[in-house]
């Protein structure tokens, strides 16, 4: 594997690449920072940027003025970039990924004819497929986005990943895609239903399958899939294209995440993981840190001294506010605010561990404390976007 | 409606959540309660991750239940498994290990059509309470986007297939899920703003597009008051002048710091708060809302599970 070269802040990695991928577990702030990355390299570089999310918290969205699902790409306005203060140099646009509609424009454009087209869009598998198929959202985020990269129409694209169960499901889908049409278990299985010569129930595995699902279902699948490998050429195609556009220079990936334990986890995994099969890996994001000062020493003195000897404490700051009565209320205030700190502090230096044990997988490590709120504002995600940026 | 059979006297528990809100640690509390109450009872693992093993202190788990604790059963989720054993029992297929292409034609049928990995979840696990094999069963189900999929499969399947021998058992399988008396979901979320949207999002949802009940809504990792308003006002004339003074000289250096991270402490709460009042106006009437704290000390293993599992009781009025 050739070495990549290093980039050594965010701005330098959003400058040289075309492709960022924000991933991690649910929860951690991957959508929020793939928007704050969008935004400030859109206002910092003045390149035109896409920010193609899944699915974002609502108010992000109306932030990003996507106020209706689909796949339309939309600008953000400049008037809310002057709301925040700023005058972009570039451009900012914004897109939620409906996996529905896609997969429609995925067969509409695959489908040998119409009729095959149209058969396929009124089966009720495919309609199935589509809307509950966990493993399709995986397909057809990289889909779309392969589509939209080759369209040329934009400098940056920024996307958030999927929700997955397993950090590994999108980065494969593709192939696994390309692998299920080749694969020579679904030719046995919807062998039968393109020759009708062959008598069903002779075979064990149709009489078992016909007993508990029932023929009309077994049919049903057999339409789907014999369909479906009409336009297996320009699928298995695609999903390489998908597959190497992943792997190439243009590509990278941000891992997101906070210092939690399970999310901690799940970040080691695919930083090890993207660095084995040669992905290139820009940057680790450690969202929701606590200050340092948590973990000091000093605090730790001082919290046990203010926990054992809260009454005299109180007793010295009482006379010194000049008010005796406030004793008994100083008293227990110490001994929370020695307890809390304690508290914090076993959390702070357990998530100070976890971040540096981290940080060894990643060239580029850029931490983001506890904001008081949650980021729904292009503002908010600008003054984000700008804290991690050089 | 919700909330009208006490929680633990139900037979079957859906435990969802947002992913990373603590749902398998809820799901393990809730298994580790009724176990220590004398149920018989069974924790399955839906998402093979392999975190609820580590919340129950064991080693890593199989689609064979092993006890674990005293009457606390615990499993892993195989649907290929679920399948061997649905054949064995309902259709007398002898010598499965036979059937070479099984285990490839499942996965075929399994990604082919949807709905069969999770009907071969529901189903084995209705099978179980229809069978009196455990007093409650506790799933650690897929995360709030993917578990109404999940609990709708009966039907959906029902739907599909229109004949055989599944249709048939889709029936017992619904009045078994429908029953809220018997089966209910545990929203696992947390007082932040993705986790509340999502709960209430699923709420809806599962008023609308199934028939199961919500036994309760349960909010973790919520962090403690530190001190009133009147205190704050107090507070803040101690982080300077004479009392801060007086406080250093009593304390050391450090006074500064701790007055920092109590403060902290104080916005970290407090921009929880609108998210958890957002929960409750949200909520449908009846609801069990319980709370769980903030564990400082240890994140996960099974002590944190023994914590959670006491601090549910005492919710419950243990």
């Amino acid at each position: 594997m050739a070495k990549r070269p290093e980039v050594s802040s965010l701005a330098e990695l959003c400058s040289s690449k075309e492709i960022i991928i924000s991933t991690g577990s649910g929860g951690v702030g991957k959508t929020t920072t793939a928007a704050a990355l969008g935004a400030t390299a859109a206002s910092e570089l003045g390149i035109k940027v896409l920010v193609l999310t899944v699915d974002p918290a609502k108010r992000l969205a109306s932030a990003l003025g996507l106020q209706q699902f689909g796949n339309v790409e939309t600008r953000v306005p400049d008037d809310a970039f002057a709301a925040a203060g700023q005058t972009p140099r570039g451009e900012m646009w914004a897109a939620m990924l409906d996996t529905k509609q896609s997969w429609d424009d995925l067969i509409r454009q695959h489908a040998p004819d119409a009729t095959t087209r149209d058969t396929i869009l009124a089966n009720p598998l495919y309609q199935n497929i589509t809307g509950k198929f966990i493993q399709s959202h995986d397909y057809v985020a990289m889909e779309r986005l392969y589509e939209i990269h080759t369209s040329g129409k934009y400098d940056l694209i920024v996307v958030d990943t999927p929700p997955t169960r397993n950090a590994l499901d999108f980065l494969d889908a593709p192939d696994r895609m390309a692998d299920f049409f080749s694969s020579r278990l679904l030719r046995w299985l919807i062998a039968p239903y393109r020759s009708k010569m062959v008598n069903l129930a002779s075979k064990p595995f149709y009489m078992v399958a016909d007993r508990i699902l029932g023929t009309q279902f077994l049919q049903d699948i057999a339409e789907f899939f014999i369909l479906f490998q009409t336009m297996y050429d320009g699928f298995v195609e695609r999903a390489q294209a998908v597959t190497s556009l992943m792997a190439s220079q243009e590509t990278s990936f941000v891992v997101v995440s906070t210092l939690e334990v399970a999310p901690s986890r799940e970040a080691e995994f695919f930083l090890e993981l993207l660095t084995e099969r040669g992905y290139h890996v820009g940057a680790l994001i450690l969202n929701k840190v606590l200050p340092s000062y948590l973990r000091e020493e000093r605090g730790t003195k001082s919290a046990r001294k203010l926990c054992d000897d809260s009454k005299a404490t109180a007793e010295a700051v009482a006379s010194a506010f000049g008010d005796a009565d406030l004793v008994p209320r100083l008293d227990y205030m110490f001994r929370e605010i020695g307890t809390s700190f304690l508290d914090y502090q076993v959390v702070a230096r357990r998530e100070a561990e976890q971040a540096a044990l981290l940080g060894e997988a990643a060239s580029l490590t850029r931490t983001v404390p506890y904001f008081d709120s949650d980021i729904y504002s292009l503002g908010g995600l600008l003054e984000l976007g700008t804290k991690i940026w050089s | 409606m919700a909330g009208i059979t006490p929680l633990l006297d139900h037979r079957l528990l859906f435990v969802t959540g947002k992913g990373g809100v603590g749902k398998t640690s809820v799901a393990s509390a809730i298994g580790m309660l009724a176990a220590e109450r004398g149920k018989r009872t069974l924790v399955c693992e839906v998402d093979a991750k392999g975190n609820l093993a580590d919340f129950l202190g064991v080693g890593p788990l199989q689609f064979e239940a092993t006890e674990v604790r005293k009457h606390l059963f615990a499993m892993s989720m195989d649907t290929e498994e679920s399948l061997k054993e649905y054949l064995r029992i309902f259709l007398k297929v002898p010598f499965v290990s036979r059937m070479g292409t099984l285990a490839g034609a499942f996965d075929f049928i399994a990604n082919a059509a949807p709905g069969v990995k999770e009907i071969l979840t529901v189903g084995k696990l209705t099978y179980d309470v229809k069978e009196h094999h455990y007093d409650l069963v506790v799933v650690d189900a897929s995360a709030t986007g993917h578990v109404v999929g999940q609990l709708a499969s009966p039907v959906a399947i029902n739907e599909l297939v229109k004949v055989g021998l599944v249709r048939n058992q889709t029936d017992w399988m619904i009045d078994i899920l429908t029953d809220h008396t018997q089966t209910g979901v545990v929203v696992v979320t947390a007082p932040e703003e993705m986790p509340v949207s999502e709960t209430l999002e699923l709420i809806g949802r599962l008023g609308t597009e199934t028939e199961i009940g919500l036994a309760a809504v349960v909010v973790n990792r919520v962090l403690p008051e530190l001190f009133s308003g009147d205190d704050e006002a107090i507070f803040e004339q101690l982080r300077s002048g004479p009392p801060l003074d007086a406080l250093t000289a009593q304390i050391g250096p450090g006074a500064t710091d701790l007055l920092e991270a109590a403060d902290l402490a104080v916005r970290l709460r407090r921009g929880r708060v609108s998210h958890l009042s957002r929960l409750r106006d949200g909520l449908p009437t009846g609801v069990d809302l319980l709370y769980l704290p903030y564990l400082f000390h240890r994140a996960h293993g099974v002590r944190a599970t023994g914590r959670i599992a006491e601090e549910l009781g005492s919710e419950l009025g243990f």
